[in-house]
Order: C-alpha cells, then structure tokens, then sequence
C-alpha cells in the first residue's frame, strides 16, 4: 500500500483488518482502516464479524484441546516392528 | 569429555520408545491432520534408518531427527501447495474492473443472527468452526492454525515454511474470510 494512498477499497480494508486481529498492522494501515470505516458499513460489518470469529478461534482451540490425538499403542508397536525389519534389511 | 566435544550415537531400537511422541506433537502443531502426521512421523524415522550412515553425532539424535522431519513437513506443505485445482478452490469476495476492490454483492457479510455473545453452547461453537477449518485447502489451514490456534510468531511459521509474510497474510486473510463465509452460511443462518 502507498503511502500517498489514504482511501483504501474494501478489499485492501479487509486484509488490514485480518492483521490487526492478530495485533500485527501498523499505525498507519489502522488510520487507513478507521476512515474507510468512516463511510463503509459493510466493513464495519465485517471487522466487528472478524473479532468474532477471534473468539471463536478460542474455542475451536479449546476443542482440539480436548479431541487431541496421540500414538497410539498400537502404533508404536507397528513402527517398531517396521523399523526393526528395515534396520534388518541394511 | 565435555558437552561440546561429545559425540552422539544412533540407536533405532530406541527411537520408538524415546521420540515417537514427541516428534508426533511436534507434526500435529504444525499439521493437524493425526493421520498425515503419523504419515510423517513414520517416513521420519524411515529417512533416518536410512540415512544413518550420514550422521556425524554432532548433533543429539532427537535434534537430528527433528531436523529430518522438518524437511518432511515443508515438503508436506510445498506438495499441498502444488495441488492444482483442488487445492486452490478459492472463493473471490471482491469485484474487478471499475468497482475493483469492492465487495461483490452476493458476498457481502450478512447480519448474523445471535452473534456469539457469552452464553452460546461455546463446545458446540468450537466444533462448528473446527468444521469450517478442516475444509480449507491444506495449505491454507497449516498456516492459519500455525498463527491462530498454535500462535506461533508470524517469523517463525515464515522461516520454517519458507514464505514471505505477505504471503502470509495473504493466506491468512483467505482462510479467516472463507470461515467467516462458512460460519454464516452453517451456523448464523437466519
């Protein structure tokens, strides 16, 4: 993005946006965002959706948490199995 | 002899025993596929028998076959990338031409309906967008799940899937506006 460029289109507002979910858009990008806000409603739409679904993030997290997955014994037991055969074969 | 001098050995038998889960953990951070990250845990330890002959024990055996996992993961990444069609079914959300950079109409975001204010089944919510995740493009979901559920440093996931972070803000960007779509079209639904 120019640093000349003020008014930015949806598109560029948007991907501002997504950054500064993440903490990471610069002062300016945010100046940027805020004045199309301004006299974009859709936007606003969107950014106030896009910290909502910051906090679904949160709970999908909590999800994988609690569906994690492991090896397991039977796994192990395969890979052994498996690595003992190659390391026969050399 | 001191650390620095110390040599390493390899001992197979072991690996299984000693590694096995850890190099699991370490592949399901980074994809979350338990399947594929069994793949690739299996294929490490396979490169590492074969390669045996190479390693000079100057490193430990576990930093060693990390590293060859490393390289299995990134491949992993660079093979989803190349996928053509599959892969990259993108959705546009903005218009070309002389409304360039606008919303296209019937993509506009929609009002959604409750929100997700407190008191929402928050398991169910979860699960609704783990849902949504696991149909992006694989691509598309190692990095959005590196940075978001993992919160790896935006450095980190460049250096270690060796793009840039325009990229990968790119992708980003891609991922959080096709869950948003898929929330609302499954979930917030009037």
């Amino acid at each position: 993005m120019a640093m000349g460029k003020i008014k930015i289109t949806c598109k560029e507002a948007t991907a501002i946006c997504t950054k500064a979910q993440y903490g990471e858009a610069s002062l300016l990008d945010k100046i940027k965002l805020n004045l199309h806000f301004v006299y974009c409603k859709t936007c606003r739409l969107f950014s106030r959706q896009n910290s909502e679904l910051s906090d679904i993030c949160a709970l999908a997290k909590k999800y994988q948490e609690s569906h994690k997955c492991c090896l397991s014994a039977e796994d192990k037991e395969r890979l052994k199995a498996q690595i003992k055969e190659l390391d026969k074969e050399k | 002899m001191s650390e620095e001098t110390k040599i390493h050995t390899l001992d197979p038998d072991k690996w299984i025993d000693s590694y096995a889960d850890y190099l699991f953990n370490y592949t399901i951070a980074r994809v979350s596929d338990a399947e594929k990250a069994k793949d690739l845990v299996q294929e490490t330890f396979f490169a590492g028998l074969k390669s045996m002959k190479n390693f000079e024990g100057k490193a430990s055996e576990r930093t060693w076959l990390i590293s060859i996992l490393k390289r299995k993961i990134i491949d992993h990444y660079r093979k989803t990338n190349s996928k053509k069609g599959k892969a990259e079914v993108r959705m546009n959300f903005y218009s070309d031409g002389e409304r360039d950079g606008d919303w296209l109409e019937e993509r506009v975001p929609q009002e959604w309906n409750g929100g997700a204010d407190a008191e929402m089944e928050s398991e169910e919510l979860g699960a609704a967008l783990q849902a949504c995740i696991e149909k992006l493009p694989e691509k598309y979901r190692m990095v959005f799940e590196m940075k978001t559920i993992q919160g790896f440093d935006t450095e980190d996931i460049c250096n270690e899937l060796d793009i840039t972070s325009s990229n990968l803000w790119v992708i980003i960007h891609r991922a959080r506006t096709q869950l948003r779509k898929c929330m609302e079209d499954n979930w917030f639904k009037k």
